[in-house]
């Protein structure tokens, strides 16, 4: 019972990661892939928020007049706020390249490209 | 306890959520359940103490992203093809790798645990804790790591952001093929007022008001939403003020640079979806964009060169007064107005990059609206009439 309160948060998290991962492999529409990947993003970020949360503690900023305060800790909560910030912007650089592969095929199914390709090796 | 249920509660959507995203066919749901999957993740960081990430999720992964996907949907088609010929291989390869990672799991220090190695490290979340206040400065713990602690990290991650947005722009903003017979005729002076432009082979609509079903969905931007438009013009000061609340607060609460960046952004790109990207562009024009992206990071870069200067390490903000306090006082300061001025910077030009692709053919009615003088003084090869404001020497 107590690994199973202790450790669902990690569980869940790869429930979600191995979600993004199906998605990521089994579908071939490529702006659903990036739907994928941001599921799989998003749970790496649950994963580290996990990491950093400690029992009876609370967000880290200082209070002045509670010296015996416990805190989360802050570091994962950097690392992820900046991850998440540059996640959004390589998203864009992806979904700019799936417009673009769409007006260069006009499709963005992933076999339906293959076979275009196939069809014109020189092009 | 309540904790630990509320959190149970949380995971448990956002599993629900994952499904219904590998179930759905409709991509446009799919792209509004990760919005919501994202903004379920947001809450349930601010039950786990994350304050700061909850409120980037909340307005990066349920908002811009969410812009952005259904920016790149609308280039696109809105359904996936059916397959289903390897998700049998798929399907099992997933179970067997998230077995094998629920097995690692096992020692694993468990939810919550003060004894865990990274709560316990000397030099990490301890020193963090207990020194942060006399050598950074700032309540907010998360600001006095990020800025720094880990500036050279955060120096990295705002240098990626910039590229990111350079990458999206030479990929979907530099390619123009607005062609002069497409001007409309009666665009230019004849919407003083709220109602957007019209359609330039669809006068019909401005007088009548109907939407035509053939262009509304694609026009969407410059149908009349009366109501929209009222309620964002009262929004959109509230937004901008909060987020020059954030960015100079963050120092005591919750909040910082990238999420004032991208609150920001977010009142220009709520601007443009209700008025459409002309006006936008005249409030906001993309010459002053790209200037917001490089300046962030000159900003950021110079703050660093200048403690070099003075003889301090890079980033070494102690050097930038006499007190070393005050110094890393000052050296947050600028280095957290860097990363917002190129967060902004960039999320207001990921938004007009897929935004402008879609109204391309009809760029040169901006000849009469005054947003091209300002491209053609300050953008270095773009000539007025044929160059487009957003494409200097391209």
């Amino acid at each position: 019972m107590s690994q199973l309160v202790g450790l669902y948060n990690y569980w869940v998290v790869i429930v979600l990661m191995m979600a993004g991962l199906y998605i990521l492999i089994a579908r071939y529409n490529l702006v659903k892939k990036m739907i994928g990947l941001g599921v799989f993003q998003t749970s790496i970020f649950y994963l580290y928020i996990t990491m950093g949360k400690v029992d009876g503690g609370t967000a880290p900023i200082l209070l002045e007049d509670a010296p015996d305060t416990v805190y989360s800790n802050p570091l994962p909560h950097v690392l992820i706020l900046t991850a998440i910030v540059v996640g959004v912007a390589t998203t864009a650089v992806a979904l700019a390249l799936t417009v673009r592969i769409h007006e260069a095929f006009g499709t963005i199914e992933e076999d339906e490209i293959k076979a275009i390709e196939a069809a014109e090796p020189e092009a | 306890m309540i904790e630990h249920l509320v959190i149970g509660a949380l995971l448990t959507f956002l599993v629900v959520i994952a499904i219904g995203i590998i179930v759905l066919r409709d991509l446009l749901a799919a792209v509004v359940l990760l919005g919501l999957y994202s903004l379920v993740a947001a809450g349930a960081f601010i039950v786990m103490d994350a304050v700061d990430v909850a409120f980037t999720e909340a307005a990066v992964g349920a908002g811009i992203s969410t812009i952005l996907f259904l920016g790149a949907l609308s280039f696109t088609s809105h359904e996936q093809k059916p397959r289903g010929n390897d998700s049998i291989v798929a399907a099992v390869f997933v179970v067997i790798t998230g077995a094998l990672l629920i097995y690692g799991t096992l020692d694993m220090p468990h939810y919550g645990s003060a004894a865990s190695p990274a709560q316990t490290h000397p030099e990490l979340a301890v020193r963090f804790i207990e020194r942060s206040a006399g050598e950074v400065g700032p309540p907010n713990l998360v600001t006095s790591v990020l800025g720094s602690y880990r500036g050279y990290d955060t120096l990295g991650e705002t240098v990626v952001v910039f590229a990111a947005g350079i990458a999206v722009l030479s990929l979907l903003g530099l390619r123009r093929r607005g062609s002069p017979g497409n001007l409309p005729p009666e665009a230019p002076g004849s919407a003083p007022g709220l109602t957007p432009v019209p359609a330039p082979h669809d006068p019909a609509a401005e007088t009548s008001g109907a939407i035509d079903p053939a262009t509304g969905p694609r026009r969407y931007a410059r149908q009349r939403h009366r109501v929209l438009q009222v309620v964002t013009k009262l929004i959109v000061p509230f937004v901008l003020l909060f987020a020059l609340y954030v960015q100079f607060h963050g120092d005591y609460g919750p909040g910082g640079g990238f999420q004032a960046g991208v609150i920001f952004a977010s009142a220009f790109i709520l601007h443009g979806l209700i008025f459409g990207l002309q006006r936008t562009r005249q409030v906001m024009p993309p010459s002053v964009v790209r200037m917001l992206m490089a300046g962030g990071v000159l900003i950021y870069g110079g703050t660093g060169a200048v403690t070099m200067l003075l003889g301090g390490n890079l980033l070494d903000y102690d050097v930038l007064a006499h007190d070393p306090l005050h110094g890393q006082h000052w050296g947050l300061f600028a280095i957290e107005l860097g990363v917002g001025v190129t967060v902004t910077g960039v999320m207001i030009s990921l938004f007009y990059a897929f935004a402008s692709r879609r109204s391309d053919d009809r760029e040169p009615a901006r000849d009469a609206d005054g947003s091209t003088p300002t491209g053609a003084t300050t953008g270095a090869g773009g000539t007025p009439r044929a160059g487009d404001a957003s494409t200097p020497g391209a």
